[in-house]
């Protein structure tokens, strides 16, 4: 018998399965465990922030301290020790680098094997900006010159806060506030790096903006905030997609995104998530407490949240509109699947606030193994708010008998004009089709896989191109072993 | 000299623990077109479901040898990629699932199979385009999901356009003719007709001697109680067709 800790390993059985699983060593610049004022001044002065911004951050905290962990999801997990963590860890790295050579060789070795199109002739060629996050701080952010051209702004929100002070003051906790809820408190406490994206007035950003977040070092959690604001008139795609090395502790996620939409812009904003879900008992695997939400200020904005869900031990996520602006619309597509232990509650939040405001909400759940699902959505009309439509379509697909799915819509009606429809279906596949599979030569496996993405079609046809293939790929792999 | 492509013996098949396939016997040699007819319930699907291995069936005895091999061991995909087709008597629907990409799916599946390299998407296309326009499916359905919302004559040309494409050695029937109208009869007996060579076989399955017409069996089959009360050439089908079944349940 030994003591020692077992190093996770590429070649086990569960790490076949997950591809990303691996670790790469770089030294972390980390700081101690545990959170206090301390700590968050230190997070604050290492990246060299401003007095207000640290203000913020202590005034987060002091409200997070008072506020309890939420208990109301269908999510069960042993109780996160918050103290147990490190909040602040980043690639040791003395000067930013101004290319790709300056990078260290290791972190593009990751990024080759993730699959980011990173090296600068693929990223010329393609029409993909990415700005890459490890960990906490991003190191990489490439294609910028032709965005500039444009006026348009991505950079790490940690830039942003110093070249654009006011846009950040302004914007920062403008869409999810510190109160809003623990974990988004907790993020607005202790948030080390993240995206930040401002289309000027008018312009279509002329590229698919892409970023990509792992997380690396130990136990360290992880807390991006991104702000994305699309001034009057603009247009612009967000792609947003994860990955994570196997551990064996659980790791924390606590991100924000806030996204502003003016008069007349438009934001869509995909998601692929496929952090490690764990083993197939449950152990290891990232924990994601994220809160997500659109504020579609002006009227005739558009905002459509497109997310594909395979990773994670446990997620909790409602990526949500706030349809403020007259004419202004919200969409939710979704695809959520859970294997083996996962559980997942997601969907989403259509705040109606302004007259002939419509959303609509397409949310198809996939649970196999002994995992479960639960699809909690909110649609509310405000009195207000005129001839508010919504339409919501949740379509639960179950493989195998031990797996669990749940439709919980809740509707919050004042206003009598308003139009609302739901729709729920909950479906096995069934023998007939499988068989009708395999009698065409196609094996078990590719079957379901096949009928699977026949389910989420309406939802995966709203992803990007690029996207949507690897979201394909993703989920066939989040189904390997559910049959048979 | 005949070569045994699909040999029968004794087979007992039950469903739901009723016995519907009792004792049932028959040897079909490559070039062969055999025809099953039988009342309403006889087990004629349940017969070509267990030539298929489709799950839910128990096999209490007997044995099926297809090209020598013991076919009830292999998985259904097996069998498929082993050149057996079945056309359903109702063919089911897969939501969101277009004919062009199942079919590259099935294509692609096959050929591994059988060693080939991967068809070519363009390819693949035009191929299925110009089979799909003999049998009078245009391109439109063949982006459509396969078989939802689809006519009952379309779903028997959709299975007749698989057979074109997949090639099989052995092809079960059942009820191809059910749901087409005069027209597509020709077309569809005419694509499956093209199928015939002297290595090829085929089980047919129908209830009127209107298919068999078209496609000309060599042998006639009655398929009554779970198994073959009587065997003939295709002159037992218009006997069938004028006089009904009851002689031949008589009989027994
Ligand atoms: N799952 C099942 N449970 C119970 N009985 C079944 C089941 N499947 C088939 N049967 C019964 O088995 C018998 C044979 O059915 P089968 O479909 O093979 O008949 P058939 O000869 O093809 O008839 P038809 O000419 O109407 O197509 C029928 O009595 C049917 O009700
Ligand atoms: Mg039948």
């Amino acid at each position: 018998m030994t003591t020692e800790q077992e190093k996770p390993e590429i070649a086990d059985e569960s790490g076949d399965k997950y591809k990303y699983g691996f670790v790469t060593d770089i030294a972390s610049d980390t700081a101690p465990k545990g959170l206090s004022e301390d700590i968050i001044r230190l997070i604050s002065q290492k990246k060299g922030e401003p007095d207000w911004l640290l203000e913020r951050r202590l005034e987060a905290f002091r409200f997070w301290q008072k506020l309890k962990e939420p208990t109301w999801a269908k999510l069960s997990y042993d109780k996160i020790d918050y103290q147990d963590l490190y909040y602040y860890s980043a690639p040791k790295q003395k000067v930013a680098p101004k290319s790709l050579d300056e990078v260290d060789p290791e972190l593009l070795k990751t990024y080759e094997k993730l699959g980011i199109p990173l090296k600068e002739q693929e990223v010329l060629s393609g029409v993909v900006a990415v700005d890459a996050v490890f960990d906490s701080v991003s190191v990489a952010t490439t294609y910028r010159a032709k965005l500039a051209e444009k006026g348009v702004i991505f950079c790490p929100i940690s830039e942003a806060i110093k070249e654009y002070p006011e846009l950040v003051k302004k914007y920062l906790g403008s869409v999810v506030p510190y109160t809003d809820n623990f974990f988004a408190c907790l993020n607005s406490a202790v948030f080390t790096d993240g995206s930040f994206v401002y289309i000027p007035k008018g312009v279509r950003c002329p590229m698919e903006l892409s970023t990509y977040f792992r997380i690396n070092a130990q136990n360290t959690g992880q807390f991006e905030r991104t702000l994305i604001i699309a001034d009057e008139g603009s247009y612009v795609s967000y792609l947003e997609g994860c990955t994570a090395p196997q551990r064996d502790e659980n790791q924390l996620h606590a991100a924000i995104v806030e996204i502003v939409v003016l008069k007349d812009a438009e934001v869509k904003y995909s998601t692929v998530q496929n952090w490690y879900p764990g083993d197939k008992d449950g152990k290891g695997g990232v924990y994601n407490f994220v809160t997500k939400r659109a504020a579609c200020r002006g009227a005739n904005s558009k905002v459509s949240w497109t997310q594909v869900e395979t990773g994670s031990a446990i997620t909790w996520k409602y990526p949500s509109c706030i349809l403020q602006g007259d004419n202004s619309v919200g969409e939710f597509y979704s695809v959520a699947i859970t294997n083996n232990r996962q559980q997942a509650d997601t969907g989403t939040k259509m705040i109606h606030l302004g007259c002939n405001t419509s959303s609509k909400i397409i949310s198809k759940g996939i649970s196999a193994g002994r995992s479960n699902q639960t699809y909690r959505g909110l649609v509310k009309v405000s009195p207000n708010a005129d001839n508010a439509r919504n339409y919501s379509q949740c379509d639960s697909l179950l493989i195998g008998p031990d797996c669990g799915s749940h439709t919980i819509p809740y509707v919050e009606n004042r206003n009598k004009t308003a139009k609302l429809e739901h729709e729920a279906t909950t479906s096995k596949i069934s023998e007939e089709q499988l068989f009708y599979c395999q009698q065409r030569g196609i094996g078990e496996e590719e079957a379901v896989s096949l009928i699977v993405n026949g389910f989420c079609k309406e939802v995966m046809q709203h992803l990007p191109l690029e996207f949507a293939i690897e979201a394909a790929k993703l989920i066939n792999i989040s189904l390997e072993g559910s049959v048979g | 000299m005949k070569t045994p492509l699909l040999e029968i013996e004794d087979l007992c098949a039950r469903v739901a623990d009723k016995e519907i396939i009792k004792g049932f016997n028959l040897t079909i040699n490559e070039g062969e077109v055999h025809a099953i007819m039988g009342p309403n319930g006889a087990g004629k699907s349940t017969l070509s479901h267990v030539l298929c291995g489709k799950p839910g069936y128990e096999i209490t005895s007997g044995t099926v040898r297809y090209k020598g091999k013991n076919l009830l061991a292999m998985a259904p995909e097996e069998r498929a990629r082993e050149g057996i087709f079945l056309i359903m008597q109702y063919p089911v629907e897969i939501p969101g699932v277009p004919v062009t990409t199942f079919l590259k799916h099935a294509v692609n599946a096959i050929r591994q199979h059988r060693h080939e390299p991967e068809l070519d998407t363009m390819e693949f296309i035009k191929l299925l385009r110009e089979e799909g326009k003999k049998l009078g499916i245009n391109p439109d359905m063949l982006k459509r999901p396969i078989n939802v919302g689809f006519s009952g004559g379309e779903k028997k040309r959709l299975e007749a356009l698989q057979l074109a494409i997949l090639k099989p050695q052995f092809s079960i029937l059942d009820e191809a003719d059910s749901g087409l109208d005069v027209d597509a009869m020709k077309v569809v007996a005419e694509a499956i007709n093209a199928e015939r060579t002297e290595h090829n076989a085929m089980l047919v399955i129908t209830h009127y001697q209107r298919l068999l017409k078209d496609i000309v069996p060599d042998y006639v089959h009655i398929y009554a109680d779970g198994h073959i009360v009587a065997s003939g050439n295709k002159d037992l089908a218009l006997e069938v067709e004028e006089q009904g079944y009851a002689q031949f349940l008589k009989e027994k």
